[in-house]
């Protein structure tokens, strides 16, 4: 919270990448934050970031960083 | 307990049981009542998909893993039209090149905690859908090893099945006929050396256009039949589904009744003795 060890963390505002594109993320905001702003219901969709699954309860918990790559995934119809 | 229960399976008495309660597909750790497994892929509106699936009596339904659209407003999840305690939902590999691509795709399927199985497909040809047998042996290998009951889509070759059912395998799914393709059964004798080579269920994947080609399918004796645009793209979709469910339940039937010897001459149904003036 204090301004003295800002310049080591992420700042305010930072961009990762989710399904290739890139998009904006709020310093603090949780994988699960990610994907309320994105109207995205956790229960319906899987997510990788940076090459790992990340469990269900592990939503709430992990914290984006700068940089981050996401892949969030549902299932569609197919055969 | 038989290790074919498809092909060493008997019947060993008349029954009133129908079909359905007796006769059951194991594949893995499971048991469903139906051999018929269907897609959930190419419907008009989900709603059609949950009525076909309604009326074909499957246990199994497939679905492709594919990224969320983040632009959407509040997508309507497929699951929404699915009971996970009714049917298994099997996510597929479909669309994937290489077996890290394939692994990677089953990893996420799993993930969203319904089930270890996995329809494994490694395409190869675009123009024909065939597998890269090559990768998909590869990717049965580590996914099997990792916990998956693996049901690879493969080539209609028993060298390959066998070695897919080494691999770790829990059934091998030749394709009838190209994906999408409805061509019916083209090589029932690649189907049937399979048969003779695993020990594992044989499950034909793809190429079924028609009620007749899943009965005249099942009656070569396979464990069951997974099939999508034959029911998606029929001109009435829930009626297919109902045709297909019987077809398969009347190959099955038939391939277990043991179909009477072919002959090349006719042979009076009605005896030639007592013939009223002789």
């Amino acid at each position: 919270m204090t301004g003295r060890t800002t310049s080591a963390r992420a700042p305010e505002a930072f961009e990762i990448v989710a399904n290739g594109e890139p998009r904006r993320a709020l310093r603090g905001m949780t994988v699960a934050g990610f994907l309320a702003a994105h109207d995205l219901d956790p229960d319906l969709v899987v997510v990788e970031r940076n090459g790992e699954i990340l469990r269900r309860a592990a939503l709430e918990t992990v914290a984006l960083e700068p940089g981050d790559a996401l892949e969030i995934v549902h299932f569609v119809g197919g055969g | 307990m038989s290790r074919l229960p498809g092909r060493q399976r008997t019947l060993s008495e008349p029954t009133t049981t129908a079909p359905a309660e007796t006769d059951r597909l194991t594949l893995g750790d499971r048991a469903f009542g139906s051999r018929l497994i269907i897609g959930t892929g190419k419907y008009d509106s989900p709603k059609t998909m949950a009525e076909a699936l309604e009326a074909s009596g499957a246990e199994i339904i497939t679905v492709a893993v594919r990224r969320v659209d983040l632009d959407a407003s509040k997508e309507e999840s497929l699951l929404h039209w699915l009971d996970p305690d009714r049917v298994l939902i099997l996510p597929n590999t479909a669309g994937c090149y290489t077996a890290e691509e394939a692994i990677r795709v089953a990893r996420l399927g799993r993930a969203a905690g319904l089930s270890d199985f996995v329809k494994l497909e490694v395409i190869g040809d675009e123009k024909t859908l065939y597998p890269d047998v090559v990768e998909l042996l590869e990717a049965t290998e580590t996914l099997a090893r990792e916990g998956f009951t693996v049901l690879p889509y493969t080539s209609d070759d028993p060298v390959v099945a066998r070695r897919l059912q080494e691999a770790g395998a829990a059934a091998v799914m030749p394709l009838a006929s190209p994906i999408g393709s409805g061509l019916g059964l083209v090589d029932p004798l690649g189907i049937g050396f399979i048969m003779d080579a695993v020990s594992v269920p044989v499950i034909v994947d793809a190429g079924v256009g028609t009620a007749s080609d899943a009965a005249a399918t099942m009656e070569l004796g396979v464990d069951g039949i997974l099939m999508n645009t034959a029911i998606a793209k029929a001109k009435d979709p829930i009626r297919m589904a109902q045709a297909m469910q019987l077809a398969v339940r009347a190959g099955r039937l038939a391939f277990e009744a043991g179909r009477m010897a072919k002959r090349g001459y006719a042979v009076p149904s009605s005896p030639m003795e007592g013939r009223v003036g002789d």
